[in-house]
């Protein structure tokens, strides 16, 4: 029977229950509330029916809802620590990894109804195994509807002529739409908190100056964990991509703003930012496809020439299939409407009547843009500038697909160079295990991106905040 | 006034300056147009470079066998039922196997010929026949038309993205005679003057490396491979047919560039292709098995159908914990939040969110949902949570975008006829900005549908071969699935992944147009 019971799809039976909960709750408020209408007292009404409804209903829903919740996340370790505590001893003395891994198999043998093999030990454990589950479950059940209750009958008490039961209401939606707030304020915390937490663990075992000042990086065989040809291949990537997003931007966003016709914005302003909505990873094939293979011969040309005219004894340039240039290029080509953009808006909101000031002194159009309008705008396209930059830095799939693995310090642009989001995805696809210094190290790796990144981010939003008031 | 005064600045020197800078403010004007020209040529090349790749694989060669079901080999004793039936490849392998076979009975004999005959059938591409077959017991032991697709790279090599290729129709051949086993030679006058200027043409461009490339002569189903030739006779080596086939014929000739040895096709493979394409047994089809077939290790039959599912799933959860939470965050901070240093934090907090690397929210997925929760790997539950915290800024900035432009008199007439805040919040505000935040929604999804890094670092990135049932099952997705098949080696690979990434474009294309609309539709000046 209990042994059923651990058969239970929760989450289906919790669902149900809590909608039964907050309706059963809302439907007795309502109506508790509707006879106060019939029957006129002394006292004024002050909220409407449903209102003393949604009252009952939130006191009902919230307990049971906690409870639920409580159950997802703990439920399977409590039946789990129950379980432990109860095997043999010849399991206690097991490295807690492989009772994990046995427990997981025991959990998945009594998930799909029962285990045909002749381990009786195994079977016994799984058996028990239900039955625990179906305790918990059953009590989890037991608890959401108890506390329910409880709610339930607090609440239906309240519920009389004059109680304010629509304030009560709102200040509860009120509440929870803070909570949905505070999810962001979560996030960055979780994030955070996770980076830290795994680097922590990964500094205990390489010390931390190794790791940032370090030449070698060979995380793979948790040999050498020197990062600093990964920032290097980071920067050089992004400083190419810049190099390309820089003058495009700024002065795409410059003719769209000062010389194009109405027309030519409309259309060219859109379609600009369809270089902002292509996927990543689509840039990353056409990295691979079309831009690594054409550097590489173009590399590969210019060593033959330098060869052929004496120049050098040996070819010049690495020319690797995928390349530090072809995934700067690329990448530059998608930062473009990130600098066009929002320097074209900083450039819209610098005032008109400065540039009627410099025309009437008789200045060219682009005199006014070089001497008048871009100094006023510089705070707003500095930032613009800074926002492509931590968006290069942070760029993933494009240098996974086409910026290559070797970890070095090489100036040559036709050299495959690594960079930091390269080697974390490198490091955790495939992983599982949280432990070895190896997956640990893209943890490190991931906390440094988020500084560096966070870095630039904060400037320049606060130079766009100092910049709007300056002209709002 | 139309006399000017003696102006000052009108000099020589001045009007010298005035050019100058004219000339300055031209160049100004076309570093602008330049930079515009560049942008949009490196997405019109973008386009152009993916659209050509995907279109070389909306079709695709399928060859036609009719055989006979036959019962002894597809489903003998003991193995004939329906589920054994579906599961036995080999045997409908070695049917229709043994039909190429019957095609081509030069092959028999030797080995390496047999090996590369069967090579023109990928063994698990009859895996939907024998299904159909075992869904429907009554065709067994029938006579039945079957299509199978070609192998990769003979499909490739028939779509002429193998190697270069020169063809050249040659002169009429009278006579035809079979000189040694596997031996022709082919006699006309001057029939094969224009292949010799042709091959000494090339023989000037690239030297002898001309020697290794291959030159096959095809007329009808007879495919043979040149030896030696004059102007008036040709020596071959027969790959497939006979010397009959050549005779009052104009064959036609094809040098290819890159040696065989370069080649993963074999002249002979090539050969067989050409014969069986002469039978009318090799069609061009659309290749709707990309959007029907699971993904497999073979090109010819991968498809993407796991990962369409697979991101859909992940969609749906991301929406619906994005889309409520982002509208209900964005209602607090414009609405009712009030201006202390908590909501001052939290609004610092959602913009620098907005910019923080998408890779960072899959270590945060990694370690927080899986390594602390315990949730599932490579489930698109998991996906869909950390796709919504990570497009849950963007919608809330466009939301609260959407309930900054309602202007303040609907607010007030709300509150002016006794409703309150909440009341005139949710009866009043909501609707007015829902289409402003409908399109911020939808822009957010448009972006979380593209991401990859995040999905790689949970697990989202394996091999998955069947279709996900539910947001727990193993998965993957359509942006991972480029991914993944980008970095296959085999050529076969390339104009599939374009393929993908056309129908990942077309998904976006679509939310964007909603957008689009909807704007038009529904936007208000106040």
């Amino acid at each position: 029977m209990v042994q059923q019971l651990g058969h239970l799809p929760m989450g289906w039976l919790l669902l149900a229950l809590l909608a039964m909960l907050a309706s059963g709750g809302f439907f007795v408020g309502r109506v508790q509330a509707e006879r106060f209408n019939g029957a006129a007292g002394s006292v004024r009404v002050h909220s409407r029916p449903n209102y003393h409804g949604y009252y009952v209903a939130m006191w009902t829903f919230v307990p049971a809802l906690v409870v639920a919740l409580a159950y997802a996340m703990l439920g399977d370790g409590i039946v789990r620590s129950l379980l432990a505590g109860e095997l043999p001893a010849n399991f206690q003395n097991m490295p807690s990894v492989e009772l994990d891994v046995y427990l997981d198999s025991i959990a998945r043998a009594a998930f799909d109804h029962g285990y045909g093999g002749a381990d009786r030990v195994f079977s016994a454990i799984a058996n028990r195994f239900l039955e625990l589950q179906g305790m918990v479950k059953a009590s989890a059940i037991a608890l959401a509807l108890a506390s329910a209750a409880c709610g339930f009958f607090l609440a239906r008490r309240k519920v009389a002529p004059g109680f304010r039961a629509r304030n009560r209401v709102e200040g509860g939606i009120e509440l929870f739409l803070f909570l949905c707030a505070a999810i962001a304020i979560a996030t960055t915390v979780g994030i955070v908190a996770s980076l830290l937490y795994e680097s922590l663990r990964f500094f205990s075992e390489i010390p931390f100056w190794d790791f940032l000042f370090g030449t070698r990086w060979n995380a793979q065989t948790s040999a050498e964990f020197g990062a600093l040809p990964l920032f290097y291949g980071t920067f050089m990537i992004a400083l190419i991509a810049m190099l390309i997003a820089a003058p495009v931007g700024l002065f795409a966003a410059i003719y769209l703003s000062e010389y194009a016709g109405p027309t030519v914005r409309a259309w060219v302003k859109p379609v600009l930012e369809v270089l902002a909505g292509i996927p990543t990873v689509v840039y990353g094939f056409f990295a691979l496809l079309v831009v690594a293979p054409a550097i590489r011969a173009v590399a590969v040309w210019i060593n033959m020439t330098l060869m052929s005219a004496g120049i050098t004894a040996e070819p010049l340039l690495a020319a690797q299939p995928t390349s530090a240039l072809a995934a700067g290029l690329v990448m530059g080509i998608m930062v473009i409407p990130f600098v066009s953009s929002l320097s074209d808006d900083v450039i819209n909101a610098v005032p008109q009547t400065l540039r009627d000031a410099a025309y009437a002194m008789g200045a060219t159009k682009s005199e006014t843009v070089k001497h008048v309008v871009l100094p006023a705008a510089l705070p707003g396209i500095i930032a613009s500038l800074l926002l492509a930059v931590s968006r290069a830095i942070g760029e993933t799939m494009i240098v996974v697909m086409a910026a290559g693995q070797r970890a070095r310090i090489s100036p040559d642009p036709t050299a495959d160079l690594t960079t930091i989001t390269v080697q974390i995805v490198s490091l955790l696809t495939g992983e599982t295990e949280f432990d070895s210094p190896k997956t640990l190290s893209a943890f490190a790796l991931g906390l440094v991106l988020f500084v560096i990144t966070l870095f630039f981010n904060l400037i320049a939003l606060r130079v766009v905040q100092k910049y709007r008031e300056k002209y709002d | 006034m139309t006399d000017a005064a003696p102006a000052p600045f009108r000099n020589e020197k001045a009007l010298k300056r005035l050019k100058k800078r004219r000339a300055a403010d031209t160049r100004f004007r076309f570093y602008g147009m330049s930079a515009i020209a560049f942008a949009l040529a490196a997405l019109s090349l973008l386009i152009v470079s993916i659209l050509s790749q995907a279109i070389s694989a909306a079709t695709y060669h399928v060859v036609r066998y009719d055989v006979v079901l036959d019962p002894a080999v597809i489903a003998p004793a003991g193995k004939d039922k329906p589920a054994d039936v579906a599961r036995n490849i080999d045997g409908f392998y070695n049917l229709l196997r043994s039909n190429l076979l019957q095609t081509f009975p030069d092959v028999q004999g030797n080995r390496l010929e047999t090996r590369e005959l069967g090579d023109l059938l990928t063994r698990l591409a009859v895996l939907p026949v024998a299904k159909s077959v075992a869904a429907n017991p009554t065709q067994i032991g029938q006579e039945m038309t079957i299509k199978v697709p070609l192998n990769d790279d003979l499909d490739l090599y028939l779509k002429g993205a193998v190697s270069p290729e020169a063809r050249l129709k040659l002169g009429t051949v009278e006579q035809g005679t079979e000189t040694a086993p596997g031996r022709v030679t082919l006699s006309g006058p001057n029939a094969f003057k224009g292949l010799q200027s042709l091959i000494s043409a090339q023989r000037a461009e690239v030297g002898d490396a001309v020697d290794a490339r291959s030159i096959l002569v095809t007329s009808g189903p007879a495919t043979g491979r040149v030896v030696s030739m004059s102007a008036n006779s040709l020596e071959m080596d027969l790959l497939t047919g006979s010397a009959a086939d050549y005779q009052g014929a104009r064959p036609l000739a094809r040098v290819i560039a890159l040696p065989e040895a370069q080649r993963n096709v074999s002249d002979d493979q090539i050969a067989w292709t050409l014969a069986l394409k002469d039978m009318g047994r090799i069609s061009r089809v659309p290749h709707f098995s990309l959007l029907t077939h699971t993904d497999s290790t073979y090109p010819e039959l991968a498809g993407a159908l796991a990962a369409i599912v697979g991101s859909l799933l992940t969609m749906l959860v991301t929406a619906f914990i994005a889309i409520p939470v982002g509208i209900f965050a964005s209602v607090y901070l414009e609405e009712f939040a009030p201006r202390n240093r908590l909501t001052e934090i939290i609004e610092v907090n959602i913009n620098n969110l907005a910019a923080v690397p998408s890779i960072v929210f899959g270590l945060l997925g990694a370690a927080v949902f899986l390594g602390f929760f315990g949730l599932p790997r490579s489930a698109p539950l998991v996906g869909g949570l950390v796709l919504a915290l990570l497009t849950l800024p963007t919608i809330i900035i466009a939301s609260r975008a959407a309930l900054k432009s309602v202007p303040p008199s609907i607010r007030a007439a709300a509150l002016g006829v006794g409703a309150s805040k909440m009341q005139s919040v949710f009866h009043h505000v909501l609707p007015v900005a829902g289409p402003g935040i409908f399109t911020g929604a939808i822009l957010g999804m448009a972006r979380a549908l593209g991401e990859t890094a995040p999905l790689l670092l949970i697990g989202m990135v394996a091999f998955v071969a069947d279709v996900p049932g539910g947001p727990t099952d193993e998965s993957t997705a359509l942006p991972v699935l480029v991914y993944s098949w980008a970095t296959h080696a085999e050529r076969a690979w390339e104009p599939m992944t374009a393929a993908v990434i056309v129908i990942l474009l077309m998904f976006l294309i679509t939310m964007n147009g909603i957008v689009v609309f909807l704007r038009r539709r529904f936007e208000r000046r106040w």
